[in-house]
């Protein structure tokens, strides 16, 4: 049985999405209200169990009266607000934001964001063959997961969660700035070398696959990676007693990754090295 | 939290920088050698969590005593504050003044800003390269903007040690400014504040308000400024209680003088009606907008009227402290600031009963580390409170949630300093200065090419004529910007141009925090928007991806089409304005809502590409 918290019971607040009449519990956003009425706004560095950033501004709309575009994922829905989602000004900005996000780092392995570009009708390329960006070389220093900077939004959801939203470890964070800004860990140090616990929640989390399992980076490169041949199984976790649900990703018969349902009451899609990692021994047949 | 800090061990240097700031460290788990004791109990937790706010003051203590921050003393400074090593490295990479690689103890910050760029700010650097090449221990550094404008072309050098001297050098040739990185001790001293006041100097001072006292009082004597008139103002907020004083700033119009235009009785009424406690005061005295120095003048020249006003405005809001938040390039203004608040509280005009009227309320002064963006409010926040100086979004605002989460009342110096003369003069009489709707005396700064570049001190409503005009503006005026690189351009024939906020904003411009920049026919307009552009480039904090992205892809534009016109120039234009666009309407905060202004203005207004 799936606990579900209710919590106390929250007033509900009338306003309108794009002219429509909606109601929405207090405190809710206005992503949240859009989404509630079958409406959904791109986002990507808006997560289910960390508050969000509003970074990376995809998800901007227009609110009356408001002098700029406000993000949706964390602007709190307000009684009598109208909210107008898919105005010219809104999707221009999100075409543009699409743009220079897509000019700067590589998101082929972004779920939805190729239709996106589509449907907003960007052309990345338009900024020309020198317009900046990374093209660095995957950070590859352990044998658990890979950082790859080149497809890192700087959507600040793995620092959440390695902080205080999450593991309470704070082994990375943002350094620099504008521009050089990046993900780091101190000193901008190995990974190794660092306050690193391998738990891999940033994994989870991660928008672009700028950080992903070792597993999967290799199929990847070598060309075997093939995930509508994946199944996926959730069971739970026999190291201790927690009981932290592991969902299995399996391909031709190996684990290639574990993750974990956010909407478990247990993990809230977190895992800790174990969990997340020490698989091997299942599929070990010798 | 479980902490991880590496091997690297601090020099004793590192830890005695350290150690000066926060005392010797109490057990092992802050750093000590670790005793038998150490073994039985854990330290840290809340309490020291709770000084992670003397995490920038720290950087500043090692940057300061050895020029750079090493693994070391960065960890040794975490373990004393519980603040994770990745947290910390992520903060002081973000200020352009730290350094976490070794480098001489001497750095020479050398100004390339707008007004050190038409002043040749390119030749000074060239040849201050050229004579302090490897070897010299001297590391050259091409700067943003000083902050001393109105001296064109200037240049800063700041040798580490115990203490850290430093010595300013403007106007600066190749030889002083050699000399001052050299020698920084006997570098010869600044000219005083005063001769940023050239109107004083011309027509006398019995018009000037504001700056009555800058150049008359000895800045640093407490009895000089009362004999001049200090402290009536306060007398006066105690005469009529903090309600009074919201009345009586609300009454006179006072809005915000640092670009916003917010009116100034709002807020402080906002914030003293909140619930929550403490309330907090912060003087943002950041200002990084190339062409602006009003209020380090104000600062150098008459430090006492700040406090005196931080007093009255934290009695006003019910805050009983108040941080001073001062741009790390102004060793002059700080100096100056540490003596009077020395003083004040010496004096009984800070400390626990101000004046003998029962109300506690003190001022820390907390150093920037050279980031424009710490000038936005709430970036502001994040840095005094040991976090990197990104903005945070609203809302809610920081009359609610400010400093430490706290309601926050935050002004500029010049708009603190206008409450002054409102309270001595009445609020009835500062709103009879002025216009209807924009009231009271303004500062401008004009630099450029004009012959007295300076504060000027008016009532809203003169024209950009009459101010440049009272500046001695050159002739062959090519353009003049108006409220700094996030302002905008305006052409010689619209000098008619009232200077109030309503005025500006009626002839599609801004006033912003009153930067006059005037650029005669030599100035390349082009090199000079692709200056504009760099500068936010280099100042965006890189949290939101229109701002981040978006200002590297206007400098390319603008690389592209230097030296281009007309149609060679259109499409790249056409990019512009379409990146512009949404930096404007999807950045986070106004860094890069404004960063596409200026360049936006010359294109429309001057015609820079046709």
């Amino acid at each position: 049985m799936t606990l579900i918290p209710l919590g106390i019971p929250r007033r509900l607040l009338e306003f309108t999405i794009d002219g429509e009449p909606v109601r929405a519990p207090e405190g809710s956003t206005i992503l949240d209200a859009c989404r509630s009425v079958g409406k959904d706004v791109p986002t990507l560095c808006q997560g289910d169990t960390l508050t969000p950033k509003n970074a990376c501004r995809v998800c901007v709309v227009e609110v009356e009266g408001a002098r700029t575009l406000v993000p949706a994922c964390s602007r709190k829905a307000e009684a009598g607000m109208q909210v107008q989602t898919d105005t010219e000004r809104a999707r221009h900005s999100r075409k543009i934001v699409l743009e220079l996000l897509a000019s700067s780092v590589d998101l082929s392995t972004t779920p939805e964001v190729a239709g996106w570009l589509k449907e907003y009708e960007a052309k990345p390329d338009r900024f020309g063959p020198d317009a900046a960006r990374l093209n660095e070389e995957p950070k590859i220093d352990n044998d658990l997961y890979v950082r790859d900077y080149d497809k890192c939004i700087l959507c600040y959801k793995c620092v959440d969660a390695c902080g205080d939203q999450w593991q309470n470890t704070f082994a990375i964070s943002v350094v620099g700035r504008g521009f050089d800004a990046r993900i780091a860990v101190e000193h901008d140090a190995p990974l190794t070398d660092s306050a690193c616990v391998y738990c891999g929640n940033c994994i989870e989390v991660c928008p672009t696959g700028a950080l992903s399992f070792k597993s999967e980076f290799d199929m990847r490169a070598a060309g075997t990676w093939d995930e509508p041949a994946q199944t996926e199984t959730t069971t739970v976790c026999a190291y201790c007693g927690v009981g932290c649900n592991l969902t299995l990703h399996v391909q031709d018969n190996e684990i290639v990754k574990v993750t974990s349902p956010h909407d478990n009451p247990v993990t809230h899609g977190n895992l800790c090295i174990k969990g997340r990692f020490g698989y091997q021994h299942v599929q070990n047949r010798d | 939290m479980d902490l991880h800090f590496g091997d690297s061990k601090p020099t004793d240097e590192e830890r005695a920088a350290i150690d000066a700031l926060l005392g010797p460290p109490e057990s092992s788990w802050e750093g000590a050698d670790r005793s038998d004791a150490d073994l039985r109990w854990a330290r840290g937790g809340r309490e020291a969590r709770e000084r992670r706010d003397l995490l920038l003051p720290g950087l500043h203590a090692v940057n300061d005593r050895i020029g750079w921050i090493s693994e070391g003393a960065l960890d040794y400074l975490c373990r004393r504050l519980t603040v994770p090593p990745a947290e910390a490295y992520g903060v002081a990479t973000f200020y352009a003044m730290f350094s976490m690689k070794p480098r001489p103890a001497t750095v020479l910050h050398v100004c390339t800003d707008l007004a050190c760029a038409a002043a040749g700010a390119s030749e000074l650097c060239a040849g201050v390269e050229a004579r302090l090449g490897l070897g010299s221990g001297v590391a050259v550094e091409r700067s943003p903007c000083l902050g001393l404008c109105e001296r064109a072309p200037a240049a800063l050098a700041i040798k580490a040690g115990d203490p850290v001297r430093t010595a300013v050098s403007a106007p600066a040739t190749v030889e002083r400014a050699v000399l001052a990185a050299s020698s920084p001790d006997s570098a010869p001293e600044e000219p005083s504040a005063a001769l940023a006041v050239p109107q004083a100097a011309e027509a006398g001072r019995e018009e000037l308000v504001l700056l009555s006292r800058v150049g008359v009082v000895d800045p640093a004597s407490l009895d000089d400024y009362r004999a001049h008139g200090g402290y009536t103002a306060l007398r006066q907020a105690f005469a009529i209680g903090p309600a009074g004083v919201i009345r009586e700033v609300t009454d006179a119009g006072l809005v915000g003088r640092g670009g916003a235009a917010f009116p100034t009785g709002r807020k402080w009424q906002a914030t003293a009606s909140q619930p929550d406690h403490p309330h907090y005061l912060v003087c943002n005295a950041d200002e990084s907008e190339p062409g602006t120095f009003k209020d380090r003048v104000v600062m150098e020249g008459d430090p006492y009227s700040l406090v005196e006003a931080m007093t009255i405005a934290g009695y006003a809001v019910g805050a009983h402290k108040g941080y001073l938040y001062l741009r790390g390039e102004y060793p002059r203004a700080l100096e100056r600031m540490e003596h009077a608040i020395g003083q004040a509280r010496a004096r009984g005009l800070l400390g626990d009963d101000v004046l003998g009227q029962g109300y506690a309320f003190d001022i820390e002064i907390r150093r920037g580390a050279g980031a424009y963006i710490c000038g936005e409010e709430t970036a502001l926040f994040n840095s005094i409170e040991g976090y990197r100086g990104e903005p945070r979004s609203k809302p809610p605002f920081p009359v609610e949630k400010g400093l430490f989460g706290k309601p926050t009342a935050e002004n500029n110096v010049e708009t603190l300093v206008n409450v002054l003369p409102i309270l001595t003069m009445g609020a009835q009489a500062y709103a009879a200065i002025g216009t209807g709707k924009s009231t009271g005396p303004k500062l401008f700064c004009v630099s450029g090419s004009v012959d007295r570049p300076g504060i000027y001190e008016l009532p809203f409503g003169a024209t950009l004529g009459e101010l440049l005009d009272l500046a001695g503006v050159r002739k062959r005026l090519r353009a003049v910007l108006l409220g700094g690189a996030a302002g905008g351009f305006v052409r010689p024939d619209e000098l008619d141009i009232p200077l109030t906020f309503e005025g500006t904003r009626e002839a599609g411009t801004t006033l912003g925090s009153g930067v006059v920049l005037a650029f005669d026919d030599t100035v390349p307009l082009p090199r000079l928007l692709l200056r504009i552009a760099e500068f936010f480039r280099d100042e965006s904090c890189g949290q939101c991806v229109p701002c981040r992205v978006g200002t590297v892809r206007q400098e390319e534009a603008l690389h592209r089409i230097v030296g281009r016109t007309g149609a060679d120039a259109a499409p790249d234009i056409a990019l512009l304005r379409e990146v512009g666009r949404a930096m404007k309407d999807a950045s986070i905060c106004g860094l890069g809502q404004t960063a596409w202004n200026a360049v936006e203005s010359a294109i429309d207004r001057l015609g820079a590409y046709e």
